[in-house]
Parts: structure tokens; sequence; C-alpha cells
């Protein structure tokens, strides 16, 4: 939603540069997720719904402790559960809050066609400003991590803000404030990165040697960050990419494709014009006509 | 006998072809600035002729399926015109001269010149491609069907379809301009005797074996 407390460094569909002269100077901020410290009491779902006004249909039993079993334009958040037997037998619940990761380099922001629609802010919050959106769901097509969805009433896109409208004031985003175990941290992103080190150290020492931090490089780093106990197979939580970067089609289609195909549209229209201009048109004079009557009169 | 009685002497496209051709015409432009509009910011203002951002998302996917749907209709008309034979590929390599108005080197062209039907198989190719990428990224109907990387890939071959038919129409618009004579083949539906005897002269016998008999 629209907020211009916070100042806005990219924007969707816009070919120059946003107004970039104040940055975060004292530093992006991030969230981090301590997947190891997390209970999967769903606290930080309620704490969504309960700040963003967001009330989802009652869902039906798929079978797992997903609740509701994915994330929708009224679940920003969800948290998923994954059953994982280790090599040695024994069985481990891996709970992953999912939503939006706020790429530092997001694909939606990429992908849409409406300028202004998707926005970067200066401390790194990813945020859709619907508004402006067209209902097209190219920011779905552009997302590595299947994040953004089309509201069936509205046909708008949603997905986690990164409670930017909170953070803009001074809070931490809701579902941090919720957490009852503080398996979720909010801060600069540098104290995140600092305190998910000494996480990772912890938890090496107890034995969790694959033990590390989730902050993908393919999509320049997230604000959203995850300290995973395997983080040599993040699969493992849900399906999360091990290596998450925009598609190529994607990066094609909304990079060079794009001043390619005009610049080459341009032209064709231009070499018709500049041989119509040195060439002339091809016109039926008098004399075509007479050759073809006398075509026609010579026939039997 | 003047030009002037010489000038709506043939016959070259039905009223029923011409108003085919003119809705596909028309809704050609008009999802082609729709689609612009959403391919490249510098055209996110040809929004606002269609009603806005919303609208434009709307409308264009439906305008697109009338111009499919009709080019198709008045491509069964012309279809058997446009087999390619012998004298097709000589009259390939002979473009340079048809483009410098040296039609006296230049094999004679039956209803449609080589170029012509290139055109013909290139539009209906694109068409093609539009319609089944377009389904693929239909999103209010029909993206939840389609996995996510066959959605990235229609979104690139549309864009791409959409590229080549552009570049393809505005051949078509330029030849139209270009060649005099043959605009009011699709307005009014006849040519000129020396129209078709100077551009399309084996269809000119063809047609006229008719007119002599009467």
């Amino acid at each position: 939603m629209a907020l211009q407390s916070l100042d806005i460094i990219r924007r969707s569909a816009t070919t120059l540069p946003s107004p970039e002269v104040r940055g975060a100077h004292t530093g992006q901020v991030a969230k981090l997720i301590d997947t190891t410290k997390c209970i999967g009491c769903k606290a930080c779902q309620v704490a969504c719904m309960e700040w963003n006004d967001l009330r989802d249909d009652i869902g039906t039993c798929t079978g797992h402790y997903d609740n509701p079993h994915d994330l929708s334009e009224h679940s920003w958040t969800l948290m998923r559960f994954t059953e994982y037997e280790n090599p040695k037998g024994d069985l481990a619940w891996l709970i992953r809050k999912d939503g939006c990761m706020h790429c530092e380099d997001p694909g939606c922001l990429k992908a849409c066609p409406s300028p202004g629609a998707i926005v970067q802010y200066s401390n790194g919050i990813v945020d859709f400003h619907e508004e402006n959106c067209i209902g097209c769901g190219y920011c779905i097509t552009g997302c590595p991590f299947d994040i953004p969805r089309i509201s069936k009433k509205d046909k708008k896109a949603y997905k986690c803000t990164l409670c930017s409208d909170r953070v803009a004031v001074g809070l931490e985003p809701a579902c941090v404030k919720a957490c009852p175990t503080g398996a979720i941290v909010f801060g600069t992103k540098e104290d995140m990165k600092q305190h998910a080190e000494e996480r990772i150290e912890d938890l090496k020492s107890r034995g969790f040697d694959q033990a590390g931090l989730y902050d993908p490089s393919g999509v320049g780093g997230t604000h959203v960050m995850y300290v995973l106990h395997h983080a040599d197979q993040p699969e493992l939580y849900a399906d999360l990419p091990k290596n998450p970067k925009i598609s190529p089609l994607v990066r094609l289609w909304k990079g060079a494709a794009k001043p390619l195909s005009l610049f080459a549209i341009f032209a064709t229209a231009a070499v018709g014009f500049l041989h119509y201009i040195g060439m002339g048109p091809n016109e039926v004079d008098e004399a075509d006509e007479e050759a073809a009557r006398r075509e026609l009169e010579k026939k039997p | 006998m003047n030009a002037e009685d010489n000038r709506d002497m043939i016959v070259r496209y039905t009223a029923g072809a011409r108003i085919k051709h003119w809705i596909g015409a028309i809704s050609f432009v008009l999802v082609a600035l729709s689609g612009l509009a959403l391919f490249h910011p510098a055209f996110f203002w040809l929004t606002n002729l269609f009603g806005g951002g919303p609208w434009t998302r709307i409308l264009h996917p439906f305008i697109g399926c009338v111009m499919i749907v009709v080019f198709y209709l008045f491509s069964l008309g012309i279809w058997r015109y446009n087999f390619f034979d012998e004298r097709d590929w000589l009259w390939l390599r002979k473009v340079p001269d048809v483009m410098s108005n040296r039609e006296q080197n230049v094999p004679e062209a039956g209803r449609y010149n080589a170029g012509q039907k290139l055109l013909f198989y290139s539009i209906i190719a694109c068409l093609m491609g539009l319609l089944l990428s377009g389904i693929v990224i239909w999103r209010v109907y029909f993206s939840a069907f389609f996995p996510i990387g066959l959605i990235r890939l229609a979104s690139l071959l549309h864009a791409f379809c959409a590229f080549v038919l552009i570049c393809s129409i505005a051949v078509h618009v330029y030849m139209a301009i270009w060649e005099k004579g043959s605009m009011r083949a699709m307005t009014r539906g006849r040519v000129s005797l020396g129209w078709a005897w100077k551009n399309h002269r084996a269809w000119f016998r063809e047609v006229t074996r008719g007119i002599q008999q009467r």
C-alpha cells in the first residue's frame, strides 16, 4: 500500500532512476526467521491477519498441519510443516514461515508492466501499491519464490509488506512482535547477519554441522532470511529453492527483448518510409492499362 | 475504352472478405496498441486509450481472440491461392528488382506473389503462437492450469510472436501504400486491368479469360 514516508528507490515499469539521494545509510532492514527456534504455533499468522485486517476463508483439512494450505490474497504468511527423517532415522519437524522474501533484486518488480505498482524502498522492503496494479499476474511469473497472489475479488496482487507501515514509524513487523520464542527477529540486515552467525555457531556446537544462513545471492540477497539446520538442503523446508534467481526467460522478456524489439519495429517503419522517399511508389500508368487492354483484345 | 473504364474491371475481394479483413485489421491495431502498452513502459500511456491499466489488461485478450478468429475465417477464403510453387522461389530471388520498380525482370505472379505468400504464412504462424501462449498467460481464466515454467516461456513467446506479427503487418501496410492501386482492392474490392496486368500477370490472364467470353 502506498506509503510516502518511505523513500522509493526502485519502481516497476520505470526506465529512469527514481529519486535516490536519500539512502539507508544506517543500513537496510531484514527479518531473520530462525527455523530452529520455531515451535509452529502460528502466532505470526494470527498477528499478520490482525495487523493487516485480513481474514481468510475457513479451509478444509488437507492432511497436514499447514493451515491454510497455501498462501492467498488473505494469507500473506504461512507456516509450512515438513516431516523429515534424518539419516539416523529420527523424525524431525522442519517448520518454515513462508512469505515474501523481499529480494534485493525482485523478480516481481522486474516483471511488472504497470509503473509504480511494485516499489522497493530505500530500506529494502518490496511493496505492492495495489492502486496501480492492473491484475495481469506478471509478478507471479517473475517471482522465484511463488509468493504473490491475485485476489479473486478485486483482481489485484497481494503479498507480505514486511509491515512497511509499521517499519516506517519505527515498529517491528507484526509477526516479529508476536513470536513467543524469539524465532523471528528484526533489525538492520548487518545486525541480523551477525545474530545469525551466533545462532549458527551455537547450532554447530550442538551437532548441526550444516546449519547456516539462507540469504540467496542469486536474487542479490533477501531482506527476509532464514537460519536453517540443514542449510545445505534448503529444499527440505517445503521446497525452499536452493539457488533462487529470476528465470532467464523472464530476464530476456523484461530485458534485452524490450529495447531490441522496439528498435526493430521502428527500423522496419523507417526503412519503409525511406524506401518510399528514395525509390518512389510503384504506380500503374496509362501504358500498363494500355498493355492490359491489348492483351485482352488479342485473345481469341 | 479509357483508363476510367479499366478501373473497376476485376474483382479481387468480395464484400465478405473485405469486411473480415477490416475487422481483423482494426482489432490488430487495438490489440497491438494495448499489447505494446503492457510490453514496454514507454508505451504504458496507451492504456489511456482503453480506459486505464486494468481495462487494457481485461480487453486485450478478448480483442486478440476476435482478431484471430476473424483472420482465420478470412484466411480460409484465400488459403488455396497461397501454395508455394516453382515460380515463387524464382520470384524471391528477384526481390531487389521488385523493390527497385524493375518489374520487367521479375517472374509473373499469380493472385499472390511469393512475398505475400510468406507474409500469409508468417501471420498464420504468429497468430497460432499468440493464441496458444496467450491462453497460458491469461491469468484470470487459464494460468492456474499451467506450471510456472510454461507461463514464463509463454510470456516470452507471446512477446516474440507479437513482435514478428507487428513487423509483418508493417511490411504489409507499407506494400499497400507503396504499390498504388492495391488499397482499392481492399476498400472497394476491385482493381484496374492495368494493376492486375502489372503486378499479378498470371492471375490477370486467369481472371480475364472469363471477361473475354462475355
